[in-house]
């Protein structure tokens, strides 16, 4: 038995640096078990052949966050009323030091996400990752296009503009077209007979409280039946859904079985 | 395979051939023949074949299923041991925990529900509860020359502001008699710009003159003159006559007017009302007016059973 070497100071320093950061990590997981939780929700398995365009998805939720932090920084500055709404657009976009930006990125962002939604959707549509028993999900998703969809029908009166005006104008008689309960579903949006300030009032309500919060919800239902179901093999996997799994070792059975617990 | 009973046999869950989605088809075939012959005849035909098929159709459809579904519930009633009575007696029937679950399920959904109606009425119900309709003063009838039009803009509600700005066009008749007296009373044609299609502003489809201003109770009332060969949408192209028809493109009546009452040498706006279309012109036009609906909405033909109840409005 060789005398062990003592630990030279690089070692005693890494050693120490890594107590630093693992103790609050332990405390934290010792008493709420989060930290083993995002592990859980963020370094899952997925299939070996997962492809860029299964992606898409975490686009979406990306481009979700930047339209709600963006939106948030918008309201501090934002006045729904008809005679401050205007004003303060351009306040915000001429004065404000990177109101310009904040609002360029709320304002494209927006378009970013609706498109975002649909190839993702689309990709889900081609992969066949809509069917069993993932079919829930896709009405999930489909829930969250629409919440989307009104959104951007009710951002797009807040600069009150002409074109935000009269586009909000011929949406809500468009939905007023509806048969049999849509002259009350537009008298509804527009809070009355008439276009008014509560108009205003109410669209800004919807677009940054009610409809993010639906979204947000929603989103998280999304995510929790994607992390319970996992996520699906492409079309051309060999591990298609359905079928045994190959005898030979694929990437991500050795993926699996190195994983300390993951062995089957 | 013998001691199964006639239904396990294969085929038995395909749909017997049947006559009934046929008659449903000539049902609908009807009804739509119906709504450009005579909606309600043709079409009340067609609608009764095809619920009388349609109520059939499910009836065959669904006879399997139900059949079964009795079949099932004989079997227990009569198949099955029933549970003995020594198991039912020692249980507990209503175990305390049970009612504690119900009640702290329950005492919560009252609270939810006592919380949420309120303030979900109070979403939805200012909507409707309380729609006013505001008379608007254009100023002396004397600013209207005869047989001249003038688009009009005013403020609905002042203490609005001008988010509730409005525009009419007003063309003045001249005096008409009343029939069976020698009185002789103003005729106003006044035309609502909102178009019929989706709502846009509809624009005077002529040369505009020098605005006039003037101040009324419904704060600045703006008078241009103007003299049109008709109204046309810039939204979507609708096109209509100086009577208010529709000559072109998508608006499905006629444009709105505003009863109006002459007081003390004014000319007030009253309520806004619908009109399929007009015949006629000027003070012998004969308007066909009904109550007002949205933008888009049928008031006459089938298409107006789309749109039974309106939501209350003024």
């Amino acid at each position: 038995m060789a005398a062990r070497k003592p630990p030279t100071k690089g070692q005693i320093r890494r050693e120490n640096l890594e107590i630093a950061v693992q103790y609050p990590l332990d405390w934290l997981e010792e008493r709420s078990g989060l930290v083993g939780g995002i592990k859980y929700f963020l370094f899952r398995n997925v299939p070996a052949d997962t492809n860029w365009m299964q992606t898409l998805g975490s686009a979406t939720l990306t481009a979700f966050l930047v339209q709600a932090v963006t939106g948030v920084i918008l309201a501090m500055y934002y006045q729904p009323t008809p005679t401050g709404a205007y004003p303060s657009i351009v306040d915000i976009t001429d004065h404000l030091t990177l109101g310009w930006l904040v609002r360029g990125m709320h304002k494209w962002g927006a378009s970013v996400f609706i498109i975002l939604m649909f190839l993702h959707m689309g990709r889900v549509f081609l992969f066949g990752a809509y069917k069993y028993p993932r079919e829930l999900n896709w009405i999930v998703g489909v829930l969250l296009l629409a919440s989307a969809l009104a959104e951007g029908f009710t951002g797009y009166l807040l600069p009150w503009d002409q074109t935000a005006y009269w586009a909000s104008v011929v949406g809500i008689n468009l939905n007023g077209t509806a048969p049999f309960l849509g002259p009350w579903l537009a008298q509804f949006l527009r809070s009355g007979q008439e276009i008014s300030a509560s108009t205003l009032t109410r669209f800004y309500s919807l677009h940054m409280l009610v409809l993010p919060g639906a979204i947000a919800g929603l989103i998280a239902l999304h995510l929790y039946l994607v992390i319970r179901l996992g996520v699906t093999s492409p079309p051309w996997s060999k591990e298609a859904a359905g079928t045994e799994r190959p005898e030979e070792p694929t990437t991500l059975r050795k993926g699996l079985t190195a994983e300390p617990g993951g062995s089957e | 395979m013998s001691d199964h009973g006639p239904e396990e046999h294969g085929g038995a869950h395909e749909p017997s051939p049947t006559i009934y989605p046929l008659g449903f088809a000539v049902g609908i075939a009807v009804i739509l023949v119906g709504l450009v012959v005579d909606p309600l005849l043709i079409g009340g035909i067609g609608a009764l074949i095809t619920i009388v098929f349609g109520f059939l159709w499910i009836r065959e459809a669904t006879r399997e299923y139900r059949v079964e579904h009795a079949k099932v519930e004989a079997e227990t009633a009569e198949g099955r041991p029933r549970k003995p009575e020594s198991e039912l007696t020692t249980k507990e029937r209503f175990p305390r925990s049970r009612f504690l679950e119900t009640v702290t399920v329950g005492v919560g959904a009252i609270i939810g529900g006592l919380v949420t109606l309120p303030v979900a009425g109070f979403a939805v119900l200012p909507s409707f509860l309380g729609q006013k309709r505001y008379k608007v003063d254009l100023g002396p009838i004397t600013e209207f020359p005869e047989s001249q039009w003038r688009i009009a803009t005013f403020m609905v509600n002042p203490a609005e502001g001008e988010v509730s700005r409005r525009t009419a066009f007003v063309r003045n008749n001249g005096s008409v008699k009343v029939e069976g007296s020698a009185r002789m009373v103003p005729s106003f044609t006044i035309i609502s710009n909102r178009c019929a299609h989706l709502g846009c502003p509809v624009q005077a489809n002529g040369p505009i003159g020098k605005p006039s201003e003037e101040k009324t109770a419904n704060g600045e009332v703006r008078l241009i003159p103007t003299t049109p060969a008709g109204f046309g949408c810039p939204c979507h192209g609708g096109q209509y006559d100086t009577e208010g028809n529709r000559t072109a493109g998508p608006p499905v009546r006629a444009l709105d007017r505003y009863a109006f009452e002459i007081d003390n040498g004014r000319l007030i706006l009253l309520n806004t009302f619908s009109v399929s279309h007009v015949d006629g012109t000027g003070a012998q036009a004969q308007i066909h007016s009904y109550k007002l609906a949205g933008p888009g909405q049928h008031v006459d033909g089938p298409e107006q059973w789309f749109y039974p109840i309106q939501p209350p409005h003024r």
